[in-house]
């Protein structure tokens, strides 16, 4: 009975919302990879993504030092004052507070916290609405919550949709990421189907956001462009403006541009600003600082000139 | 003074890996003159296991390049061999050939894969089928390699036989886990050596050395082997004929009495693809 | 058993009057700079004939410029090739086949092609620089497309050379001897690719004679021949216009005439070879209809919509030039169409980011300028991307044409420019008509998301080559060639190899 409600609704879904077909959108994707970008239109492209990253450090082993650090970083990439900050840190709800006293309240740098028992989502509605609460309360301006994947694949549509409006009125004034985890709902058609579930309960400037980065999959070209896709005909549609957030597997400055195109040629220049994409991202930073350092001095730089780079050799 | 030269030591190559076996026994190859030449490794069944591992973990991706892809690896392999057809024809004077017998083998042995390289976007165009089947239905048949193929060498001609029996399992997307000429064991060294830089994934092709009896009966019972290609003796036949029947494995044996020829135009044939394919039908409707 | 909650619809507000609809804005925020490809095409000043495995100049002592359309700048310049260069490039060929390539065991015939294959993947980007400059077509499709699938057709039917026993089922093959061709200028390169491998694979020998505004590659394929050590003769090259084409078609040497270019030219040399007993390969023209139904993954329809017809310019002869939407679904597919177009980058066709390059030739341009003013008069309603065109060059705008009937010239000829003509249909059945209403069946395209209706469009259309929710995919294994009036015969797999041999 509920397998044949499942297919029933899912089957109502994708009527309204359409198909994606796999090869088509990776052929697609795979012309942006062939974009050649340069001089001024790279230095542009560069300073965009280093303003759009949501730094991030999502770790057993973290500590209020370690976030501390985080946020300096956050606050000046780079000693040269031409490159901007970056859109947020991102930390668990128990270092939004360290976040905060090291951020300062009077800083254009925001806090995402990713609470919703983040990764899995596996915890009873109460205690997620309670964590969004908390990290609220601790300071937190952004929260990216993850969705109710197995509610999605049974097909309880409806409840996936409640909870997420659960967790836009505990936000209060905090904008809202809805992490899709898009390896578990694994085809594009699933992950477009659940842009739409989403985008249809949240606000206009809140996320819908591909991964939580703890998964084998995270953000890919294909995955981005679904939810970009997405957005533009729910824009077209209902003039409500969604924003963006991949996360997970954007390491490279090469990578990240690739992305901004995409968002370029899909949903045009109203996109093209932190209010509306974020990098959700750890390592890419420093090497968007590489290569922005490289162009003003025209050397290829080693790694360990920047401060917290993971590697050392 | 005169330099004393460096002496290569023999590895066998499995997994893109040049290694010896983990038995860290060896048994040493001697010239024709009879003179020490150096020590070969004696693989063992637990090596054979670690191979057919590695075949295992290269298979999926090694059957899903593109035909074309295939096909230029397979012709960069004959390039690689050709390249270093004086070292090879040595290889094979070592084990006793006359110089000319070792040239032209080693000939046959690169063309015979630029034969193989040819069918790797072609064999499915001729094995392959629509099938008009009396109702609404588009119907076809397409073929799909069987997984890991297990090969036995023989002594006579030992590389193009070699050669031979690999090429076609992996021109359609199998992986080989391949055991050289006891005798004559070089020749597949250095094939290993060749196939390092070929551009071929490493666990596509494992060649082992060591000794028949050690090893037999591992290719016999050990279930992940989807097939069995080689030159063996009655006895050897029966046993890898009783193991295979309890997985169902496909054998495409020939007589070590029968001694075959290598050399011959019936050496190489698009059936010899076919050994290692599996077919399958699929249906589906016409209509709007 | 958990209750199952109704999915929310979208919160669509009340339209409030005097607010525009909501629009994407494809500006300039992010404008791109000039990323010109650098590489060196190797272009000689002066290219003579290709004769018996040697530049010869020809016996008029005549040439002519080729130039780039992007800037119309000259090149090189051309030999003009004479009816007794023609006579020697026959002979030479007739030597080559009796003396060496007829004789020639397949295994070694294979051997040279392989050779021409890699050799041409050595000097890709070179050969890439060279077809953009000549052709007008943007480097990333020379890059990306045109060379790698040139050497990859090489590559491919130097497979088949000593595998022949398998192409004909129950019958030996043999080789025609000496065969006539002449290409287009649309794909220079790769139209000599798909003519003289399987030609060569099946031991016969080629004379060709390259377009007349696109010669420059067909003659640094001849530098590859060279460095492969080709048996002299085996390939030559006559270069010209109209003329020599005739020439090459009408000469009583070949046994076999291949060729590609417009059905109204391939009329002509058919009606020139009435009587004899030469074989033919007819590759014409196209009207494509590109059907998509209400259920298409409609983003990658229009992807598929936009390369079916802004891919090369539009200049193939297989572009989906007709476009048959489903009806409940036009309004949103021509929406979608339009928005993805504003994104096309126009311009210099030696930028690596420009997406639709130069117009091959002035007099190309001239013809779409005239076929399209015809669609406006007949009151088609029409739809021009609004980017900036290059001062100097031959260029045009991608167009689209909405609202067009069945009878409208620019939904009846072939206008191999980047323009589309926007049709409706209702029922799968009336898709079919539409589609089948036409002299022409070369290629087709159909989107839906449903197995079945897939393979009844196949079944049903009159084409030659049937694209399911893509479009213009080309590979050396998958024959191409057209029903009706866009010829006959097959390039590619074992049906093009057949065109190419005798049963014996």
């Amino acid at each position: 009975m509920l397998a044949r409600s499942s297919r029933r609704s899912f089957q109502r879904l994708f009527d309204q919302v359409g198909p994606v077909d796999q090869i088509g959108i990776e052929e697609r994707v795979a012309k942006y990879g062939t974009r050649s970008i340069k001089k001024g239109a790279k230095l542009w492209g560069l300073k965009t993504a280093v303003s759009m990253v949501d730094l991030t450090t999502l770790e057993g082993k973290d500590t209020p030092g370690k976030v501390a650090s985080l946020c300096q970083k956050a606050l000046r990439p780079h000693d040269d004052p031409a490159v901007p900050q970056v859109a947020a840190v991102c930390v668990y709800p128990a270092m939004v507070r360290h976040a905060r006293r090291a951020l300062g309240s009077d800083t254009a740098v925001r806090i995402a916290s990713v609470a919703t028992a983040f990764p899995s989502g596996q915890a009873p509605l109460k205690t997620r609405l309670a964590e969004v609460k908390a990290a609220v309360a601790d300071g937190a301006d952004e929260i990216d919550m993850v969705i109710n994947r197995g509610a999605f694949l049974a097909g309880e549509f409806g409840l996936m949709q409640d909870e997420i409006a659960a967790v836009v009125a505990a936000c209060g004034s905090a904008t809202l990421k809805v992490i899709l985890e898009v390896s578990e709902l694994e085809t594009y058609d699933n992950i477009r189907a659940a842009s739409f579930l989403a985008m249809r309960v949240i606000r206009p400037g809140d996320f819908i956001k591909t991964s939580t980065g703890k998964t084998s999959l995270n953000a890919t070209l294909g995955n981005n462009q679904v939810m970009l896709e997405a957005i533009r005909d729910f824009y077209l549609d209902s003039g409500i403006p969604i924003a963006m957030k991949p996360a997970g597997g954007i390491r490279t400055a090469k990578q990240s541009l690739t992305f901004l195109i995409a968002v370029k040629e899909t949903l045009g220049d109203a996109w093209l600003n932190n209010a509306r994409y974020r990098f959700g991202a750890s390592s890419l930073l420093n090497d968007l600082l590489r290569q922005l350092e490289k162009e003003s001095t025209g050397a290829y730089q080693a790694p360990y000139y920047f401060s917290e780079a993971a590697e050392s050799y | 003074m005169s330099r004393l030269p460096i002496t290569k030591t023999p590895k066998v190559y499995v997994g893109g890996a040049f290694i010896r076996s983990e038995s860290a026994r060896v048994y040493p190859l001697k010239d024709a003159a009879g003179e020490f030449y150096a020590n070969i490794p004696q693989c063992t069944r637990k090596d054979l296991r670690n191979a057919v591992e590695a075949a295992a973990k290269a298979g999926p991706g090694w059957a899903k390049r593109t035909a074309y892809n295939r096909g230029q690896i397979l012709y960069r392999l004959a390039e690689m061999i050709e390249a270093r057809g004086g070292e090879m024809s040595a290889a094979l004077v070592l084990g006793g050939a006359k110089p000319a017998a070792a040239a032209r083998e080693v000939t046959a042995s690169v063309d015979r894969l630029i034969y193989y390289a040819g069918w790797t976007d072609k064999y499915e165009q001729v094995l392959g089928n629509v099938n008009p089947v009396a109702a609404p239905y588009f119907n076809f048949t397409v073929t799909e390699p069987m997984g890991i193929v297990g090969v036995i060498a023989p002594d006579s001609t030992p590389l193009l036989a070699l050669i031979s029996l690999v090429a076609p399992a992996i021109t359609s997307g199998n992986t080989v886990v391949a055991l050289a000429s006891t005798t004559q064991p070089y020749p597949a060294i250095l094939l290993g050596e060749m196939l390092a830089t070929s551009d071929l994934p490493g666990g596509v092709v494992n060649i082992l050395t060591g000794f028949r009896k050690e090893m037999i009966s591992t290719f016999a019972t050990h279930t992940h082997l989807r097939a069995l290609g080689g030159v063996v003796n009655a006895d050897e036949r029966k046993a890898l004929a009783l193991g295979a029947a309890d997985s169902v494995k496909r054998t495409h044996l020939l007589k070590t009495e029968d001694k075959p020829d290598w050399f011959a135009d019936t050496a190489q044939s698009v059936y010899a693809i076919r050994d290692t394919l599996e077919f399958k039908t699929t249906w589906h409707p016409i209509g709007a | 058993m958990p209750a199952l909650t109704a999915a929310k619809k979208s919160p669509r507000p009340a339209a409030r009057p005097g607010r525009s609809a909501p629009e994407l804005i494809f500006g300039d925020l992010w404008e791109f700079d000039p990323a010109p490809e650098t590489a060196d095409p190797k272009l000689k000043p002066r290219y003579d004939l290709f004769i018996n495995g040697q530049f010869v100049a020809p016996k008029g002592g005549k040439y002519f410029d080729s130039i780039n359309p992007a800037n119309e700048q000259k090149l090189a310049e051309i030999a003009l090739a004479t009816p007794a260069d023609v006579d020697a490039a026959y002979a030479a060929a007739q030597r080559a086949y009796d003396g060496v390539w007829g004789k020639m065991p397949g295994r070694e015939r294979a051997k040279y092609l392989f050779r021409i294959a890699r050799l041409l993947q050595d000097r890709a980007r070179e050969f890439a620089v060279a077809e953009t400059l000549d052709g007008g077509k943007p480097i990333k499709e020379s890059r990306d497309f045109d060379v790698p699938m040139a050497a990859a057709h090489f590559f491919y039917h130097a497979g088949w050379a000593d595998k022949l026993d398998y192409v004909a089922p129950g019958r030996s093959v043999a080789p025609l001897g000496v065969v006539g061709q002449v290409i287009p200028w649309n794909f220079p390169l790769l139209m000599c690719a798909w003519k003289i491998a399987p030609a060569l694979a099946m031991g016969n020998t080629v004379v060709l004679k390259p377009a007349e505004t696109t010669s420059i590659t067909a003659l640094k394929l001849a530098e590859i021949f060279q460095d492969a050590g080709l048996p002299p003769g085996v390939v030559n090259f006559v270069t010209g216009a109209g003329g020599v084409g005739a020439a090459v078609m009408n000469h009583p040497t070949p046994a076999k005439i291949a060729f590609t270019g417009s059905t109204e030219v391939g009329k002509i040399i058919m009606r020139g070879l009435a009587g004899t007993d030469k074989k033919m390969t007819m590759e014409l023209g196209g009207k494509a209809a590109n059907i998509v139904f209400d259920d298409a993954p409609l983003d990658q329809a229009v992807e598929g919509i936009v390369n079916g017809i802004f891919f090369n310019q539009g200049h193939v002869c297989c572009a989906g030039s007709r476009l048959l939407v489903q009806e409940s679904v036009a309004e949103k597919v021509l929406a979608k169409l339009k928005n993805r177009i504003r994104t096309l980058r126009v311009g210099d066709p030696m930028d690596k980011n420009t997406d639709i390059g130069a117009i091959n030739s002035r007099e190309q341009l001239d013809r779409i300028t005239k076929l399209v003013a015809a669609g406006v008069k007949e009151g088609n309603e029409m739809f021009q991307a609004a980017c900036k065109l290059p001062a100097k060059g031959f260029y045009f705008r991608p167009t689209i044409f909405s609202g067009v009937s069945m009878s409208s010239r620019v939904a009846r000829e072939e206008i191999f420019g980047p323009v589309l003509s926007v049709l409706t249909f209702r029922t799968v059945d009336e898709a079919i008509e539409k589609a089948n209403n036409t002299a022409y069946g070369l290629s087709a395209g159909v989107w839906t998301d449903k197995g079945s209706r897939i393979l009844k469009m196949s079944t049903e259309l009159k084409a030659g080559v049937v694209w399911a929710n893509t479009y213009n995919k080309f590979d050396p294994t998958s024959p191409f060639g057209g029903y009706k009036e866009s010829g006959f015969g097959r390039e590619g797999g074992r049906q093009g190899l057949l065109d190419y041999c005798k049963l014996v």
